[in-house]
């Protein structure tokens, strides 16, 4: 008995479609869950203060500064080594087995788990080199653990870049640094940003590799070696300790919409470098 | 002004790329020095392949944490892989273009959401609904899998998406032209043409959940035993590093690095298997 | 009639194999040199070695010298950039620089030191003059120049060249993509630049090169089958192959 290709074809768009509602359903359900417990919370009071009792009431006001300047300092550290690292793989150097080897190995460290960059930075950041908890710690395993990703963004970028306007630049007259300035970078420059800014995304939620290098402070910190405690760490502790659901469902809800800002700012920003383009 | 010439930007190069290539060097060396030496100290059989993990009495057999991560991962692949091939068969062949350039950076969005966030949830809304009828704790491998295979599918969505959009479209118009109907034009052409793409983004999905941690403490109960049922308890590799490192000393924490080679490994292997599939494809064209 | 280029048993090397053979050839300046052949007779590889362009691919050697006023330009202490800065490039496709057409234009003069505003604008008008677009652009400079026509893309590049005030022009199939006005266009800037310049104009359209070239080089298989002046190869060729491909027998 063969069925008409038209029922089967009625009933794949009727699950195709059924899945896609559903994902979207799932999806849509988690984020008005968390704002929608979460927003009452939140207010210009429970941003600048500080928690008492162990976060049970009062703000958050010391883990937003730490999710600002763990992934910043990250970000300074990764951005510049992995744009130039990205350069000089792309145009300085033949493709080779080592360049094969190298894009191989970033790929496989942007996949590790960051569990394993936690595990790295505890051994070697806090107790071997004696940082102890601290923004330093954090910001040294973050910037480690975005590198990968950063090197392989950037090198993409670079790569994309239309092969004849390096050879119109050089035809000019320009050596290779100047047409890297001038011509390649600028172009790059949308995917390099793209990369950055997901970078920083990722940053912000990262709480294994967070938790265990830059501990759990609540207090404002005051030197590089300070502990300090990021929203998402702090969001975790809330939850599993039972200490407050209500202000559990705050920090997320603050968490969520700065991710989201983070996000939207980066499309944002490749679409206008797109559009001036030309 | 020339501060530094040609020769002297490239040695500059040079040295950065060459401290950036270094410090991701000195991590895997790092990792891999602290825990293998464990592993064959230990023994591999009874490493991998005990069932014991008790580091109180020296004993670090993590069997039930291998099973536990390949179940997990297996679980996440069965929802959200058929899930996310239809989202993105949907959003790339039957929707409007309008709708899919919508909801492709939508999905893609839902992507940068902190893992905590999905674990919560699990926590205070799969959690208790697994309970309720499926039985057991609620905390469970069941719940792991659900949650794990949520969070995977805005990576198997968009990447598949690229690639059914890469087909070209004198593929589809040819099948159609033929009479064929749409659907029919996707399972005999469409999807062969972009299988390697799609096999690409499920294995890269799957790497996202192996290194799972957060979510999975959350939801999966973390009990150390071989799981015979969905309902049951489990802890995963990821897991058991992050619930055992702040106290872990010693052979134990040697025990934990070595866990980490595992997992190390393993992301190689998948890996390998995703530059394969991705060179698949492109080398079709 | 001055002499421009010395090209003497010059040897061209890709991958290990011969792309021209034996290339003997001499070059006056103020003429516009045309190269004609079939696809693949390294008409390209030719134009691109005069300014070292082929260096950027790898694997690549060369024997024999080209002489440019009397000095070999694979010399050893020959400094490739500032050659470059002498000789100009068209290519083939019309490539702006994905910036505005001011820009396009002053890219290579600002790179060479050129920082006054009132001497970059005078050369932004002056170049863009010589290849006849200016009237066209002259409101309209910061728009993008990915936002012009084919045409007059490329008429952009020629300007942008020209920019650098170089000694030598050359041209890769200029007017390959571009309508009939277009290359009217381009072919009158250059009968006009010849008096200034020299100029090496590649193409695989012969009719282009018997309107414009002084003088024209036949090659084949990457050898220089023959060459002369653009009257004598088109009414009386000596080899039996230009002959052929003149009439339209192959390429």
């Amino acid at each position: 008995m063969r069925i008409d290709p038209r029922h089967t074809q009625k009933a794949a768009v009727a699950i195709l479609a059924g899945a896609t509602v559903l994902v979207l359903l799932i999806l849509v359900f988690i984020i008005v869950f968390i704002l929608e417990k979460g927003l009452p919370v939140v207010n210009l009071q429970f941003l600048t203060t500080n928690p008492q009792e162990m976060g049970r009431s009062g703000g958050i006001f010391p883990t937003i500064i730490g999710t600002i300047i763990l992934p910043v300092v990250a970000l300074l550290i990764a951005t510049p080594l992995g744009v130039f690292t990205a350069v000089y793989l792309s145009e300085y150097t033949r493709e080779n087995t080592l360049t094969r080897i190298i894009r191989f190995g970033t790929d496989c460290l942007a996949g590790i788990p960051s569990i394993i960059f936690g595990l790295f930075g505890y051994i070697f950041f806090v107790i071997t080199l004696q940082m102890g908890w601290s923004i330093m710690a954090g910001s040294l395993t973050l910037a480690v653990m975005v590198l990968p990703t950063i090197i392989r963004t950037s090198e993409e970028a670079v790569r994309a870049v239309p092969k004849v306007y390096r050879e119109v630049s050089f035809s000019l007259g320009a050596s290779g640094w100047q047409t890297v300035r001038k011509v390649i970078l600028p172009n790059a420059l949308p995917g390099i940003v793209t990369g950055v800014m997901l970078s920083i995304g990722r940053s912000i939620g990262e709480t294994a590799a967070v938790i265990f290098t830059a501990g759990s402070s609540l207090r404002i910190p005051t030197s590089a070696f300070d502990s300090v405690r990021t929203m998402a760490v702090h969001f975790y502790l809330l939850a599993r300790e039972g200490i407050s659901q209500e202000n559990a469902y705050g920090t997320a809800a603050t968490l969520i919409i700065a991710v989201l800002i983070v996000n939207l700012t980066a499309y944002w920003i490749m679409n206008r470098f797109i559009a001036r383009r030309g | 002004m020339k501060l530094v010439g040609e020769k002297g930007v490239k040695r500059i190069l040079m040295a950065v790329a060459f401290s950036a290539i270094s410090a991701l060097l000195l991590i895997t060396l790092f990792i891999i020095n602290e825990g293998l030496p464990f592993i064959f100290k230990y023994g591999i059989k009874d490493f991998l392949f005990a069932s014991d993990w008790n580091p109180a009495q020296g004993k670090f057999g993590i069997f039930p944490m291998i099973a536990a991560s390949l179940w997990v991962t297996f679980g996440a692949m069965i929802i959200g892989a058929p899930l996310g091939v239809a989202v993105a068969l949907f959003l790339s062949e039957y929707a409007p273009r309008p709708l899919m350039k919508a909801v492709k950076p939508t999905i893609e969005l839902l992507a940068a959401i902190p893992s905590v966030v999905y674990g919560f949830i699990g926590v205070v809304v799969l959690a208790p609904f697994i309970r309720s009828y499926f039985g057991g704790p609620g905390l469970s491998l069941l719940a792991g899998c659900i949650i794990l295979g949520i969070m995977i599918l805005p990576t198997v969505i968009s990447i598949s998406i690229d690639s059914i959009m890469a087909v070209p479209r004198s593929y589809r118009e040819g099948s159609l032209a033929l009479g064929a109907t749409t659907w029919q034009t996707i399972h005999m052409v469409t999807i062969k043409a972009s299988k390697s793409g799609i096999i690409a983004s499920i294995i890269l999905g799957l790497g996202r959940a192996v290194g799972e941690t957060m979510a999975v403490i959350m939801v999966s109960g973390n009990s150390v035993n071989i799981p015979h049922a969905a309902t049951d308890s489990v802890r995963t590799l990821t897991a058991n590093i992050a619930l055992e490192m702040s106290y872990a000393t010693g052979m134990h924490r040697e025990a934990l690095f070595a866990t980490g080679v595992v997992l190390f490994i393993g992301i190689i292997i998948l890996n390998s298997f995703a530059s394969v599939a991705l060179r698949k494809r492109t080398a079709k064209r | 009639m001055r002499i421009k280029f010395q090209i003497k048993n010059f040897y061209f090397f890709y991958n290990g194999s011969p792309v021209l053979k034996d290339i003997n050839l001499e070059i006056n300046a103020g003429e516009i040199l045309g190269v004609i052949g079939p696809a693949g007779s390294g008409k390209t590889t030719f134009l691109r070695s005069l300014n070292r362009m082929n260096e950027l691919e790898t694997d690549t050697r060369t024997e024999g010298t080209i002489l440019m006023d009397g000095q070999n330009i694979y010399g050893k202490d020959v400094d490739v950039v500032s050659l470059r800065k002498k000789i100009g490039m068209v290519f083939a496709m019309p490539v702006p620089l994905p910036m505005s057409i001011y820009e396009n234009v002053v890219y290579g003069p600002r790179l060479s030191g050129i920082k006054n505003k009132a001497e970059l604008d005078h050369l932004v008008e002056k170049s863009l003059t010589e290849a006849f677009i200016w009237d066209e652009v002259k409101d309209r400079l910061k728009l993008s120049g990915l936002r012009l026509s084919g045409g007059q893309q490329q008429r952009l590049c020629l300007a942008r060249t020209l920019a650098m005030r170089p000694e030598v022009i050359l041209l890769d199939e200029p007017s390959s993509g571009l309508d009939p006005i277009s290359t009217a266009k381009i072919e009158d800037a250059l009968t006009l630049l010849k008096k200034e310049y020299t100029i090496i104009l590649v193409t695989n359209n012969t009719k282009q090169a018997a309107r414009v070239a002084d003088r024209t080089a036949f090659f084949l298989m990457g050898e220089m089958v023959e060459e002369g002046t653009t009257s004598q190869i088109f009414t009386a060729p000596r080899k039996k192959e230009t002959h052929d491909y003149i009439t339209g027998r192959f390429g």
